[in-house]
C-alpha cells in the first residue's frame, strides 16, 4: 500500500514530538546511571549514584510510602462516606459542599499550606510529627477520591438495591457495608490508587510542611537539587520513577476496566 | 403459624409537591389471602404497597400487621419480603449469594442457609443455578431469583411490585400461574401492585382497583367484572358497550339501532354489556347493524358493529365465521347481562 507524503509528515510530527516529551525522561534516566554526566557515557555506567542515594534519602522513600498509605486510608474512611451523603443528599448545599471540597486543588498548595501552619502551628508536637503532613495531604487529595466513587454511586441504581437490602432486614449500617460499598469498589479503588499517586509527588504543601525530621521523596529530592550533584539527583528521579509507574499502569488497568462495567 | 392480616386505617400519603398520592385509604387484607392492587400508573397503587412495605410512612393513618402496629416501624423491622419491579438483585453477588443475603443478615448459621438456598433454588426451579452471576441470568430467571430472595428469610408478607411486567408475553404467561401456584402453595399473605388487569384476575383472590389515590372497588375478580362499582371499573377491567337509552317501550328499552330486553322497574339513562356476552345471530336479535370490521383472534374473533351509535359495538365472538365488511348483522344479548353504573 502506497502512504501519501501527509502521512509521512503527519508520522515525522507525531515522533518528534513524542521525542520532544520522552528525550528529557531518558536523559534524567541515563544522567542517574552515568558515571560522569558531564564527561558524557564514555565515562560509562555505574549503580554507584543509586546506592549512594539510598544510603542518604532512603528514611525519605519510606517516609512517602508510609504517608500515601495513611493518606489513602484516611481518604477512604472519609471519602466513601462523604461520597455517599453528598449523593443520597444532592440539594443546593451539597452541591456547594462538593465545590468547597475541591478548593484545596485550585489554591496554590503553598496557601493552604499556610493556612495549616497558621491555625495548628502552635501545637509543637503535633507541628513535627509527620500527621501534620498527612493532614495537608488528605485535603489535596479528598476529592480525587470523592469524585469519582460519586459517579459509581450515581449510576448504580443505589437507591433500589438499598430498598431491596433493608427488605431483607438490613438496617443502614449493614446496607452500607454490604450493598453501597461492594458496588463501589471499583470507583474506591481508583480514588485510592489516584491519592497514592498523587500523595507520592506531593511537593508543594509538603514543602511548607515538613520538617527537618519529616521529609518526603519529593522535599528530598528537592534538597538533591539544590545541594548534591546533578548525578545523585537524576538516580533519585530513577527511584520515584521505579515506584509511580506500577501505580499508573494499574490505575489504567483500573480505568479501563470500569468503563467496560459502564457497557455490561 | 398461620398468615397474618394486614389493616391499613385511615392512611394518607401526600408528596412534598403536595400532591395527594394516596386518600384515607382503608383496608384489610386477610391473613392467606392474595390481593391485586390494580390501576393505571400513578392512582397511587405503589404508593399504597410501599406504606405497606414500610418504605413510605403514612402522613396520617395506622398500619398493623395483626395486632401489631407497624406504622413506625421502618422495612427492615416488618419482616416484610419484597419482589421489586425490577427485581435489584444485587450485582455483587452470585445466585445464592442473593438468596441467603437476608438469612446472613439475622445471622443464620452457614449450614442452614446453605440448606435453605438448595430448597429454594429447586422451589422456583433454578437447581445448579446458585453459582452463576446476575448478569447471566435471562430476565425469567432473574424474576425467580428476586422471588427466592423474598422468600428466604420465611417472611410474614409477600409484596411485589409489577412482578411480570419486566418480561415478555410468554413468559410474562407462564410465570404467572408459575407464581399462582407458589403462593397458594405458601400460606403467606401477600400483596402485589400491577396495571394489566388479567394478571390481577388470575392472581389475585381480591382486587382492589384504584383510582386517583382512593378505593373504587375492593372484591373479588368476579365481582369486579360482572358487577363493576363504576365506570372507571367496568372500563378499566375489561371493554365495555354502553348504550344511550332514548325511550321506554313495553317489554325494554329503546337504543341506537333496536330495542335492549330490559325488565326492571328503573329506567336508566345508559345501560352496559360486555363485548363477549352479544351474540351474532341468523336472524332475529336485539339490535341491527353493519359490520365495521373484523379481527380475528385465534380463539375468538371481535367483530366492530354499527348500529347508529356514536361509536360501534365491540362483539367478541367464538364464531369464527367471517363476515364480509358492510355486511348486516343482528346481534342479541340476554336480559340478566345488562347492567348499569353509578357515574
Amino acid at each position: 500500500m502506497k502512504r501519501s507524503s501527509l502521512f509521512v509528515i503527519q508520522l515525522l510530527f507525531t515522533l518528534l514530538v513524542c521525542a520532544f516529551m520522552l528525550v528529557p525522561v531518558v536523559m534524567s534516566l541515563l544522567a542517574g546511571l552515568t558515571r560522569n554526566f558531564f564527561v558524557g557515557l564514555s565515562s560509562g555506567l555505574t549503580f554507584d549514584w543509586l546506592i549512594q542515594v539510598w544510603q542518604a534519602y532512603s528514611p525519605t522513600v519510606w517516609l512517602s510510602l508510609q504517608l500515601a498509605l495513611a493518606c489513602a486510608v484516611c481518604v477512604c474512611v472519609i471519602g466513601v462516606p462523604a461520597a455517599y451523603a453528598l449523593v443520597r443528599m444532592n440539594n443546593r448545599f451539597s452541591r456547594a459542599f462538593e465545590e468547597l471540597m475541591v478548593l484545596p486543588v485550585a489554591m496554590p498548595g503553598l496557601a493552604s499550606a499556610l493556612a495549616l501552619l497558621l491555625t495548628y502551628g502552635q501545637f509543637g508536637s503535633f507541628r513535627s510529627s509527620w500527621l501534620f503532613i498527612l493532614v495537608g495531604h488528605v485535603l489535596f487529595t479528598l476529592p480525587f477520591l470523592v469524585r469519582p466513587v460519586m459517579a459509581v454511586m450515581q449510576r448504580q441504581q443505589l437507591p433500589l438495591l438499598e430498598e431491596a437490602s433493608a427488605s431483607l432486614g438490613a438496617g443502614p449500617i449493614k446496607r452500607f457495608f454490604s450493598v453501597v460499598v461492594p458496588n463501589c469498589r471499583a470507583g474506591i479503588l481508583a480514588g485510592v490508587l489516584m491519592v497514592v499517586t498523587l500523595s507520592l509527588g506531593e511537593f508543594n504543601l509538603t514543602w511548607m510542611l515538613h520538617t527537618p525530621m519529616t521529609k518526603t521523596l519529593p522535599v528530598g529530592l528537592a534538597d538533591s537539587y539544590a545541594s548534591a550533584r546533578l548525578e545523585i539527583a537524576s538516580a533519585y528521579t530513577l527511584i520515584f520513577l521505579l515506584m509511580i509507574v506500577p501505580l499508573l499502569i494499574a490505575l489504567q488497568a483500573i480505568s479501563a476496566r470500569l468503563s467496560r462495567g459502564e457497557r455490561r | 403459624m398461620t398468615a397474618i392480616t394486614i389493616r391499613l386505617q385511615g392512611c394518607r400519603k401526600a408528596f412534598a409537591d403536595g400532591t395527594v398520592a394516596v386518600h384515607d385509604l382503608n383496608l384489610t387484607v386477610e391473613g392467606g389471602e392474595t390481593l391485586a392492587i390494580l390501576g393505571p400508573s400513578g392512582c397511587g397503587k405503589t404508593t399504597t404497597l410501599r406504606l405497606i412495605a414500610g418504605l413510605e410512612r403514612p402522613d396520617v393513618g395506622q398500619v398493623f400487621f395483626g395486632d401489631q402496629d407497624v406504622t413506625r416501624l421502618p422495612i427492615e423491622r416488618r419482616d416484610v419480603g419484597m419482589v421489586f419491579q425490577n427485581y435489584a438483585l444485587f450485582p455483587n453477588l452470585d445466585v445464592a449469594g442473593n438468596i441467603v443475603y437476608g438469612l446472613k443478615i439475622r445471622g443464620v448459621p452457614a449450614p442452614e442457609r446453605n440448606k435453605r438456598c438448595e430448597e429454594l433454588l429447586e422451589l422456583v426451579g433454578l437447581q445448579h443455578h446458585g453459582r452463576r452471576s446476575i448478569h447471566e441470568l435471562s430476565g425469567g430467571q432473574r424474576q425467580r431469583v428476586a422471588l427466592a430472595r423474598a422468600l428466604a428469610p420465611r417472611p410474614k408478607v409477600l409484596l411485589l411490585d409489577e412482578p411480570l411486567a419486566a418480561l415478555d408475553a410468554q413468559l410474562r404467561e407462564r410465570l404467572r400461574s408459575e407464581l399462582d401456584q407458589l403462593l397458594r402453595g405458601l400460606d403467606i399473605t401477600s400483596v402485589f401492585v400491577t396495571h394489566d388487569q388479567g394478571e390481577a384476575m388470575a392472581l389475585g383472590d381480591r382486587i382492589l382497583v384504584m383510582e386517583q389515590g382512593r378505593v373504587a372497588q375492593l372484591a373479588s375478580p368476579r365481582e369486579i367484572y360482572q358487577q363493576p362499582a363504576n365506570a372507571f371499573v367496568a372500563g378499566f377491567v375489561g371493554n365495555l358497550n354502553a348504550f344511550t337509552v332514548l325511550d321506554r317501550t313495553a317489554h325494554g328499552l329503546r337504543v341506537c339501532g333496536g330495542e335492549l330486553p330490559w325488565h326492571a322497574v328503573d329506567l336508566p339513562g345508559t345501560v352496559y354489556c360486555r363485548p363477549e356476552h352479544l351474540r351474532v345471530m341468523e336472524d332475529e336479535g336485539h339490535l341491527r347493524g353493519h359490520l365495521v370490521a373484523q379481527f380475528f383472534q385465534g380463539a375468538q374473533s371481535r367483530l366492530l358493529v354499527d348500529v347508529g351509535g356514536p361509536q360501534p359495538l365491540l362483539v367478541d365472538s367464538s364464531d369464527n365465521q367471517l363476515h364480509r365488511v358492510g355486511a348486516p348483522i343482528t346481534l342479541a344479548i340476554a336480559p340478566h347481562l345488562l347492567f348499569t353504573l353509578n357515574a
